[in-house]
């Protein structure tokens, strides 16, 4: 024979084995690594595929959107320009991250329908290429929190290193919500709507244009909130704070609630999927 | 050593985002042949039904029977697509699946990038993908228009890479779908040359077709399908004499 170990596929639906499986898949998955950053990838070319500018438009629309709004608001809050819009940079950078790998986990399997219903793949390569996609696009715009640092003259302070786990944070909550979002949306049709609506709900709950202090005596209630908690992890180092304790324990909290949710309901129905998208 | 096992095996679609009730009292009054419901009272499709079989090594096996006898779902469970609600399947040996041609390629990509990206899909890596893509360009002939996106590519052009392709990453057990057959003559004899290579080394497979053609030159052993149970199962000339095909 020409291999030395043949792969062997055995199902019995008496004993499903189904947490093996899930197991199997998940390491199936990260193991397939370099298929999903190659989807991911294309993605993102196909997406601008034509256009002069490409990707960079990514970079363009979040400067837009932040020149618009940084003065506007700035004048609306009554704050000096230079205090507000270094911080609505990081602010909304890492909204529209988080904002957009959530859109995209409610689709991730739908849209993957030719390739599920045709070939075996582990299911949680659809996961990993949402959270790369949007680990592409959040490349593209951290770029402009440098350039906005640099115009108004803030420096940059060592807690900034304490951004990366919370980026491992969010990275975390993007593959789980994936793989949640992902099957439940595929099984009923109407949740991602339900979905967009909550998000432009947490838009204006979860302090992303307004700063947290104004909130007074209520801000110590804000990481009840698990949007806050994950983007104030990722802001508040990158902004010369470490985020305080609390902010911390409620990112670490809310991630670990997340992934047991979607383990849990990946082990259950994982087998169901080929047959909901 | 190749081989395939079923017993009992059944797959079950769920017919969801319609409306349900509806659909029972118009499909389930007239036909009710294989619509039915499941312990959760939901409406399901028997797609196969009670299937026990073995195929061992060397084995070409035609899958015969009218359209939605179940054949193209078993491809798939056999495959690893979809879990089987009710009993067992067994499968040794890594599958090439031809069961359809545009699956996981991307029309936007050129020939050359999609063998590239279906080698990811079977977990090798990218220096292993350029190696299969040399191997690939040699059998399928489609020269130049290899670097060319395959969105302008003909269909027998696209059946030319999928089928070099799956061929080329040696599968033990080879599952076919009947599209295949959209090659030219050329190209026919060369699959011909290929798959008997394939299969006189120990290996699997399996082909779901109408032509008996095909059948009768190819295959072994066939496998006759109707409403998602086996009719009949034998060598070829028995079933289709059976059969009166």
């Amino acid at each position: 024979m020409s291999h030395a170990t043949i792969p062997v596929h055995a199902f019995d639906a008496a004993h499903p084995r189904r947490r093996e499986i899930a197991l199997e898949d998940l390491e199936g998955g990260l193991a397939r690594w370099r298929l999903a950053w190659a989807l991911a990838r294309s993605d993102i070319t196909h997406r601008y595929r034509g256009s002069i500018l490409g990707p960079l438009w990514l970079t363009l629309s979040t400067a837009i959107m932040l020149g618009a709004m940084g003065f506007l608001y700035a004048k609306l809050f009554r704050i000096d320009v230079s205090a507000y819009l270094p911080w609505l940079t990081v602010s909304l950078i890492v909204w529209n991250t988080l904002n957009q790998t959530i859109t995209d986990a409610t689709g991730c399997l739908t849209g993957a329908e030719g390739v599920i219903r045709q070939m075996p793949l582990p299911y949680t390569v659809h996961a990993l290429r949402v959270v790369m996609r949007n680990a592409i696009i959040a490349a593209h715009n951290l770029p402009l929190v440098a350039v906005i640092f640099y115009i108004f003259g803030v420096a940059p302070h060592w807690t900034a290193f304490l951004a990366i786990p919370g980026f491992v944070l969010m990275a975390v909550c993007g593959f789980a919500s994936s793989i949640f979002l992902g099957m439940i949306c595929a099984r009923f049709r109407d949740i991602p709507p339900i979905v967009g609506s909550l998000m432009q709900v947490a838009f204006f709950v979860s302090a992303v244009i307004w700063k947290p202090d104004m909130l007074g005596w209520w801000e110590p209630y804000l990481p009840i909130n698990p949007v806050f908690a994950l983007m104030e992890a990722i802001r508040a180092p990158i902004m010369g704070t470490t985020g305080g304790i609390v902010v911390w324990i409620a990112a670490f909290f809310w991630t670990a609630i997340l992934t047991a949710i979607s383990w849990a309901f990946f082990v259950r129905f994982r087998g169901r999927i080929a047959f909901w998208v | 050593m190749a081989g395939i096992e079923a017993a009992e095996l059944a797959i079950e679609f769920p017919l969801y985002h319609h409306n349900a009730r509806s659909l029972k009292q118009r499909i389930l009054a007239s036909s009710g042949l294989r619509l039915k419901k499941d312990e959760d009272n939901r409406i399901v499709v028997a797609a196969l039904r009670d299937l026990t079989f073995t195929i061992g090594r060397g084995e070409r096996v035609a899958l015969v029977g009218p359209n939605g006898a179940g054949k193209t779902t078993l491809l798939r469970t056999i495959a690893g697509v979809y879990e089987p609600v009710a009993g067992r399947l067994r499968v040794e040996g890594a599958i090439g699946s031809l069961i359809d041609p545009a699956a996981g390629m991307d029309a936007l990509l050129t020939g050359r990038e999609n063998v590239i990206l279906r080698a990811l899909f079977r977990g090798m890596t990218e220096a292993q993908g350029r190696a299969l893509a040399e191997e690939v360009a040699g059998f399928a002939g489609l020269g130049d228009f290899l670097d060319m996106p395959i969105r302008g590519y003909s269909a027998g052009m696209n059946v030319r890479l999928a089928f070099a392709m799956a061929t080329a990453m040696t599968p033990d057990i080879l599952l076919m779908d009947e599209w295949f057959l959209a090659g030219d003559a050329d190209f026919m004899k060369k699959a011909e040359e290929r798959l008997t290579r394939l299969v006189t080394g120990a290996e699997i497979l399996m082909i779901a077709t109408h032509d008996m053609g095909v059948v009768r030159k190819w295959c072994t052993r066939a496998i006759r399908l109707e409403g998602g149970r086996i009719l009949a199962d034998g060598p070829v000339e028995q079933v289709l004499a059976e059969a009166g095909l």
